[in-house]
């Protein structure tokens, strides 16, 4: 792909969508995201495992918000990724943002998952039952779906171009259904409790519950990175196994 | 020859193929029918909880049949090779993509719509509820079709196909189902079901003119390297 | 200390949270790490033959 050199930025980006150099400058990219990574989690962890104060309604059940909420945040964050780079795959055919998608693609479900989970248990000793429709968790279950849906097509095509390409097109329609989606969640949903909070109100946040919050949800975002980074660097070896620069990688193994 | 009559063109072999196996047009009716007539059977034939209940069941039921009859979409111009000679026409692809779906549409969506107002009947709805069915069906199945198309294009020739496309279009169908059944629902309640009605209306808009492009997209990635 | 533990009554929601979400992550994380490896030594054992 030839293109005319505009600067720095284009220079590096050129060579960014190299792969024997992104798998090099990932891999000395990687230790660096696991510190800064375990860093946030534990004054995340500790700032709102023990420095922030029980909640006034929930007590001390409300901490679960300190892995659900940056789940739920994570859930979408990666599937807007996931768009965006399957937008650039089918409009400038650049091999690597397909590979970032991919590599994406579980660790997105797993958070939607998580928040699922997080929130059906942190549903049980507040609301009583493990388990409510209402407009959040519905439409997060909605994006589990559609998650699954992607991983699911992907994983059956066998040809990888065609995969990339035809997962690219089902994100990008995913994507536009979101938030056609949502909101028809949300007007369901007040439709049969007009006159209840949404359950998932966050309660006022303080600074001290909301640092806590913040670091945890900047955790999860690194966290993503280094697996996104590890991921995409074992896509580029099986997808580019026959070149130069794999085979004297391997050979210095 | 002119656009038209290449739109023409294509519609009337869709719709000559499908009605030489007419039992298969039958085949998504009977099964809607038949899937509407287990609820009763499964709960209750009580007219107060079949009122409650019809405008549901008779959505889910409709969607579940439009999914069921979207399987046979392409899939046997796939497998004896027409439809590459489709793609490499010299007539926009959308434009044929979007013949394809009307004859779809007629042949499978449109005889859903026309017996709605029967299993209507057979749940104790009101005939203001009735009439709302029937202009939500005939907003929303459309947009089943179209919708549903994608997901056919997107998994042509896999292995479990069903499944996946079910998985694929499921969650888009969503906002369709709860705007075409709360439609229902609020015609029963005598409130006005106006708002509902449009917002099919504005999806199907949305649909037609986006999804015949997305299709042809997927068709052209789907049948390349193989 | 067990009155960390205990979470206030809401120990058994607060930290099966927690766990859950610990075991998603390692695993993301753990099978991430299998691939990589198990790639390098496939590609290392092609290259030997």
């Amino acid at each position: 792909m030839k293109r005319s050199v505009k600067g720095g930025l284009w220079l590096w980006l050129h060579k960014m969508a190299s792969p024997a150099y992104f798998y090099d400058v990932a891999g000395r990219l990687i230790p660096w995201c696991v510190i800064i990574t375990a860093i946030l989690l534990l004054v995340g962890l500790i700032g709102g495992l023990v420095f922030a104060p029980a909640d006034y309604q929930q007590g001390d059940g409300f901490r679960i918000i300190y892995v659900h909420v940056p789940s739920a945040w994570m859930s979408m964050f990666i599937y807007i990724v996931i768009a965006i780079n399957s937008a650039i795959f089918l409009i400038w055919h650049i091999k690597l943002a397909d590979i970032v998608a991919r590599s994406s693609a579980v660790l997105g479900a797993s958070f939607a998952f998580l928040a699922l989970v997080t929130g059906s248990i942190w549903g049980k000793p507040m609301w009583g039952t493990w388990w409510i429709w209402d407009a959040r968790l519905t439409s997060e279950l909605l994006l589990l779906f559609l998650y699954l849906g992607y991983i699911g097509l992907r994983s059956a095509i066998d040809d990888r171009r065609v995969a990339g390409k035809a997962g690219a097109i089902l994100a990008l329609v995913g994507v536009a259904n979101i938030p056609i989606i949502h909101y028809s969640v949300v007007w369901w949903n007040t439709l049969h409790q007009p006159a209840s909070v949404s359950k998932f109100d966050d309660p006022s946040i303080h600074l001290s519950m909301l640092i806590p919050l913040l670091s945890m949800a900047l955790a999860f975002k690194l966290f993503y990175l280094c697996i996104v980074l590890i991921n995409s660097r074992s896509e580029l070896l099986e997808q580019e196994k026959r070149n130069q620069w794999v085979k004297k990688l391997v050979a210095e193994l | 020859m002119q656009y038209s009559q290449a739109f023409k063109a294509m519609l009337v072999r869709d719709l000559r193929i499908a009605f030489r196996q007419r039992a298969e047009i039958m085949l998504p009716v009977v099964f809607f029918v038949v899937v509407v007539s287990l609820f009763p059977l499964a709960i209750s034939p009580d007219p107060k909880i079949l009122q409650n209940i019809g405008p549901g069941v008779i959505w889910v039921s409709a969607l579940l049949s439009v999914l069921m009859s979207l399987q046979g979409l392409f899939r046997a111009d796939f497998h004896d090779g027409s439809m590459e000679q489709i793609l490499l026409s010299p007539y926009p692809g959308p434009l044929l993509v979007l013949a394809r779906i009307v004859a779809q549409w007629c042949v499978t969506g449109l005889p859903l719509i026309i017996i709605s107002p029967l299993l209507g009947l057979l749940f104790h709805l009101e005939t203001s509820a009735i009439k709302v069915l029937f202009i939500s069906l005939l907003l929303g199945v459309p947009y089943l079709n179209m919708v549903g198309a994608i997901g056919v294009a997107l998994t042509i020739g896999l292995r479990q196909a069903g499944a996946l496309l079910s998985l694929l279009v499921l969650p888009l169908y969503v906002p369709v189902l709860i705007f075409g059944s709360n439609a229902v629902v609020s015609a029963s309640n005598g409130l006005p079901s106006d708002g509902q009605l449009l917002w099919l209306a504005a999806m199907l808009i949305l649909a037609s003119t986006l999804s015949p492009f997305v299709i042809n997209s997927a068709l052209r990635v789907s049948c390349s390297f193989r | 200390m067990s009155e960390f533990f205990a979470m206030g009554g809401y120990a058994g929601y607060v930290w099966s949270s927690y766990g859950i979400a610990a075991i998603v992550l390692f695993l993301n994380a753990f099978s991430s790490l299998r691939r990589h490896q198990s790639i390098l030594h496939r590609l290392k054992r092609l290259e030997s033959k």
